[in-house]
């Protein structure tokens, strides 16, 4: 199922929606959004460029097997968890910086750990579809 | 309304478990994601539903001027949700193994090997 | 003592990664363990024997009471002493008994097992720890009778034992508790101190009758005899070591053991004299007509406990005396009759009477023991078993005048039996003319042949001088059991007398009744006759009917279906569901609550109520999905209208990633089989457990709707939402602030399900490629 109009609206779909995860992403703490909705709108991003071209041509766009964003994102999690015990707080704490920065606003550790878990998501995701894809076909 | 939805999570219910008493392993796994629904939906409706109100807080504001809607049964589903994919995906993936086995979607046919071992 | 207790369950746990260095060479060195722990016991015999006791005590449950308290007064020095002495004996010949045996270093560990439960039984002082080693001793015993298990005759024997003896266990159990409640101390020492409060409580016809049980079911009496004949498929060591020497007499120990707390009252003596005495009479009269040289052996051996039972039951303390004697006594020769069957078996490779004859032409030194044995069996004078013989008459002749001769008449009785049946066992197969099928049967190593020979020696030594036995040991037992200082002397020869009379008398009779008591299959036979009416049959047709009732009620309740596990599950859900809104009160809806009902809510209901009707009645598989999907978005479009933006964001990405999901994989599956046995009748069962399930809940939730909702935490998260996680996304800040633990692991089984399905399917893909 090639067709040129689908292939045509993936190649601009495929970074405004990403994009638009991002933004979902990093506004998710003071609107709708946040890493779970990030992460599924990236993924399916991705899908919808997979539709177009094909699993393989997605899968070379990634560079890296999506499994290996699993570790990456629970890596980035935990550690946001574990941070404040540097500091001798309890785990989970939330660490802020004092000052907000423009766009994006006040960047803490609960940031941190929702990019995590966007970065799980995604890797869970993909490599769900990816893999059942390649072996279907 | 609240009365609509109370029906609405019957049928679903209802639909759920006739799906799961099927022999057929799809209908299974559709009957377990009809109940999941289902019990979204009743969650959901724990927390009073509330319309035009999201909970979140205004932006020049610190804390809720207004009534909002109950955050925590939207925290649950949210969770719900992600987590039923995974179970889902999961389950359509032992599904097809299971086919490609046994060449057939027959709850049944899964129990003949094991009888005839005995 | 710990150190002293735990070390055969030490040197057992050794023997699983080291056990194969024992299992042919060096299985010898194993018997150092008993004997030294042998050498340890007596040497506290002059200390004990004074009537001292020692104490010792560790913690290990203390909230329980549960405490490895120990102590080592007479009667657990005279029980120690015979564990380790046989024990020494048993591991030296088990050693080329089973010589090459695969399982040789398993046998071995069992055996160390068992050892140092038995010496916790002996030497505990708590009565719960008292109890974990007396099942200790039963799971030992089924292990070692069931040793070879590709026998199923060995198995069945096994469980029954196990069976008998732990249910044992549980009446014991419960005795024990109940005792400890009244007395309100779990230490057997404190117990004596209270024994009046017992005596005069209540529960006390409770306690004993639950204290026998355990007792009698140890130790083989009527009518729980029976598992005792078919442990004999162990081995013969351990036929020698558990089934007559040690285990069996665990319950003799614990009678002996209660006497001061438990003993002194009619009902007390009545039942164990009553008991004890048809199990001698009745066990001592079936010995005479076994073939089998094992079984002759296990019926008199049952016979001895009922001696030794009938014994504590009088109570008195020549009746204590003559059974603690009659212990040492019967564990001495009944061990050497065990050996030498052992030997007999092991090299004719038949234990059966009526092939086996004249082997005293090939087996010497194994002729010596055997006939040695049988004649301390028999009372011959000068053998200890004479002394253990006296003393029995001594005290039922001397025991309450008004029944004194019918003691006396069931003691003879049983000792007549038992002259012959020992004679059978120690001597038949000696006599006559050798059988030429065992021409070429030769002496066995001298690990195997020696330990008989020694033990026969030993009884008699111990007859010419039972001073030794008197001075040390039966004195240090009477102040263990009666707390008073006793002087007790064994003699030989106390002079012309009754007692010398009727032991005289019983030799000769029993003499000629073994002259008389040939061999014969047929007597059997008619013995077996009765077998019907026997307490095992009825044990048996139990055991039966519970095995078929298990079978039937598994059968009905795991048939393999899982929609019928299912159909179970809920409807049982239903029922329990239903009763609650039963009992729960009436139902009101409060209409001025309510919501009112807008048109485009209303009708996304009902298309929602529409694609779940049209997925139940479709029978294409695409038509369901479609219709799950449209239910998914729906749904999300119900979240909108309700104030729950993120909710509806994930729903509907989440939808359709199941799609495209159901779309990779069930694209070249086959429609929905419509299946020939999903009949009318099963449809509309299903609907209508269904629809009542969808009744239900719909009812639940009105109901929960009637309750005012606790709105405290949401309250609590919509205050500090912002002030403590600087959030405004209350949904967004309970994820991955308030919660966050919640969702830390719920990203983690997201990962398991990941590398599940990855898994799963390049598992698959290696799996036919070797096909």
């Amino acid at each position: 199922m090639r067709s040129p109009i689908l292939q045509t609206a993936a190649k601009y779909l495929l970074p405004i929606l990403l994009l638009f995860s991002a933004f979902l992403l990093l506004r998710g703490h003071y609107h709708p959004g946040g890493g779970f909705v990030g992460g599924l709108v990236a993924s399916i991003a991705f899908v919808l460029h997979s539709f177009a071209y094909g699993t393989d041509n997605t899968m070379k766009l990634l560079w890296y097997k999506p499994l290996t964003l699993i570790p990456i994102g629970l890596m980035i999690a935990s550690a946001a968890m574990f941070a404040p015990v540097l500091f001798g707080l309890p785990v989970m704490t939330g660490l802020w910086f004092d000052q907000p920065i423009p766009v994006i606003g006040m960047i803490g550790s609960a940031l941190f750990f929702d990019l995590g878990v966007y970065l799980v998501v995604i890797g869970v995701v993909l490599t769900i579809l990816f893999t059942i894809s390649l072996y279907t076909h | 309304m609240e009365l609509l939805l109370v029906m609405l999570i019957g049928v679903l219910y209802a639909a759920g478990v006739y799906f799961i008493l099927r022999r057929s392993m799809v209908r299974l796994l559709l009957g377990i994601m009809l109940l999941g629904n289902g019990t979204n939906i009743l969650i959901f409706l724990l927390g009073n539903i509330t319309k035009g109100k999201p909970p979140i807080i205004d932006a020049d504001l610190k804390v809720f001027a207004d009534i909002y809607a109950d955050p925590i049964p939207q925290a649950l589903i949210l969770t719900a949700i992600v987590i039923s994919f995974g179970l889902t995906s999961f389950a359509i993936v032992l599904l097809k193994r299971v086919y490609a086995l046994i060449g057939s979607d027959d709850l049944d046919d899964l129990n003949t090997p094991e009888e005839e071992d005995i | 003592m710990l150190l002293i207790v735990l070390s055969g369950l030490i040197t057992s746990c050794l023997l699983i990664p080291f056990g194969k260095f024992f299992r042919s060479k060096w299985s010898l060195s194993l018997a150092v363990l008993p004997l030294a722990l042998f050498m340890y016991f007596a040497g506290h015999i002059p200390f004990i024997s004074q009537g001292n006791t020692i104490v010792e005590s560790h913690r290990w449950v203390p909230s329980l009471s549960v405490n490895f308290d120990f102590s080592l007064n007479g009667l657990s020095l005279l029980f120690s002493l015979l564990i380790t002495g046989i024990g020494s004996i048993i591991f030296i010949y088990a050693s080329s008994y089973l010589k090459g045996h695969v399982y040789q270093d398993r046998f071995l560990g069992y055996l160390c097992l068992f050892m140092s439960a038995m010496l916790g039984v002996v030497l505990s002082d708590n009565i719960l720890l008292l109890f974990v080693f007396w099942e200790l001793t039963s799971i030992s015993s089924f292990f070692l009778i069931g040793f070879n298990n590709d026998n199923s005759e060995s198995r069945k024997s096994a469980i029954t034992a196990l069976s008998i003896t732990g249910l044992g266990g549980f009446f014991l159990l419960a005795g024990l508790i109940l005792m400890s409640q009244v007395a309100g101390t779990y230490s057997i020492g404190k117990l004596v101190e209270s024994a009046q409060v017992i005596t005069d409580h209540q529960y006390y016809p409770i306690i004993i009758a639950l204290v026998f049980v355990g007792a009698f079911t140890k130790s083989a009496q009527f009518p729980f005899h029976f598992w005792l004949p078919g442990a004999m498929k162990a081995p013969t060591p351990v036929s020698a070591y558990l089934h007559s020497a040690t285990m069996v007499k665990a319950g003799i120990f614990l009678l002996a053991r209660f006497t001061p707390v438990l003993g002194g009252t009619d009902a007390w003596s009545w039942t164990l004299m009553a008991v004890g005495g048809f199990t001698m009479i009745y066990a001592a009269f079936h010995s005479l007509f076994r073939i089998d040289l094992k079984g002759v052996l296990a019926y008199s051996t049952i016979s001895a406990l009922g001696i030794l039972t009938f014994l504590i039951g009088m109570g008195s303390e020549e009746a204590l005396i003559a059974a603690c004697t009659f212990i040492v006594v019967h564990a001495l020769y009944k061990a050497t009759l065990f050996l030498v069957t052992g030997i007999i078996d092991h090299e004719t490779g038949t234990r059966d009477l009526t092939k086996l004859s004249g082997l005293r032409a090939v087996l010497v030194p194994v002729f010596i023991a055997g006939l040695l044995a049988a004649l301390s069996s028999a009372g011959l004078p000068l053998s200890v078993g004479f002394i253990g013989k006296d003393l029995i008459y001594e005290a039922t002749l001397h025991a309450d005048a008004t029944v004194s001769m019918y003691l006396t008449a069931a003691a003879i009785l049983t000792n007549i039996c038992l002259v012959a049946a020992g004679f059978m066992a120690g001597i038949r197969p000696f006599t006559g003319k050798l059988n030429p099928a065992f021409e070429k049967v030769h002496l066995p190593h001298a690990t195997m042949w020696i330990p008989p020979l020694v033990l026969g020696i030993l009884g008699f030594i111990l007859g010419f001088f039972p001073g030794i036995l008197g001075k040390y040991v039966v004195t240090a037992v009477l102040n263990g059991m009666t707390g008073m200082p006793a002087a007790v002397e064994l003699k030989i020869w106390h002079g012309f007398n009754l007692v010398l009379l009727l032991s005289i008398g019983t030799l000769v009779v029993g003499a000629v009744l073994y002259l008389l008591n040939k061999p014969r299959a047929g007597s059997l036979q008619l013995l077996e006759r009765f077998n019907r009416l026997s307490p095992q049959a009825v044990f048996g047709d139990i055991s039966h009917f519970f095995v078929s009732f298990s079978e039937r009620y598994t059968n009905l309740f795991h048939n393999g279906f899982l929609r019928s596990y299912l159909l179970k599950i809920i409807v049982f859900a239903e029922i329990l569901l239903l009763y609650e809104l039963l009992i729960g009160g009436p139902i009101f809806i409060d209409y001025s609550q309510l919501s009112p009902i807008t048109f485009y809510e209303a009708a996304n209901v009902f298309i929602l109520i529409g694609a779940v009707i049209m997925t139940v009645t479709t029978s294409s598989r695409l038509t369901a999905v479609v219709g799950t999907s449209v239910i998914g978005y729906a749904i999300c479009l119900m979240f909108v209208f309700y104030s729950a933006p993120d909710l509806a964001i994930t729903q509907f990405t989440i939808d359709t990633l199941t799609v495209v999901l159901f779309v990779f994989v069930l694209f070249n599956l086959p429609s929905f089989l419509n299946f020939s046995t999903n009949n009318k009748a099963t449809v509309v069962r299903d609907a209508f457990v269904a629809i009542s399930f969808g009744v239900i809940l719909s009812i639940i939730a009105i109901k929960v709707l009637q309750q005012p909702t606790s709105i405290d935490i949401s309250n609590y998260y919509g205050k500090y939402a912002y002030e403590l996680a600087k959030g405004k996304n209350v949904v967004n800040v309970i994820l991955v602030d308030f919660r966050g633990f919640d969702t830390m692991f719920e990203i983690v089984v997201l990962s398991i399900a990941a590398l599940g399905v990855y898994s799963l399917l390049k598992l698959r893909l290696k799996s036919s490629e070797k096909e």
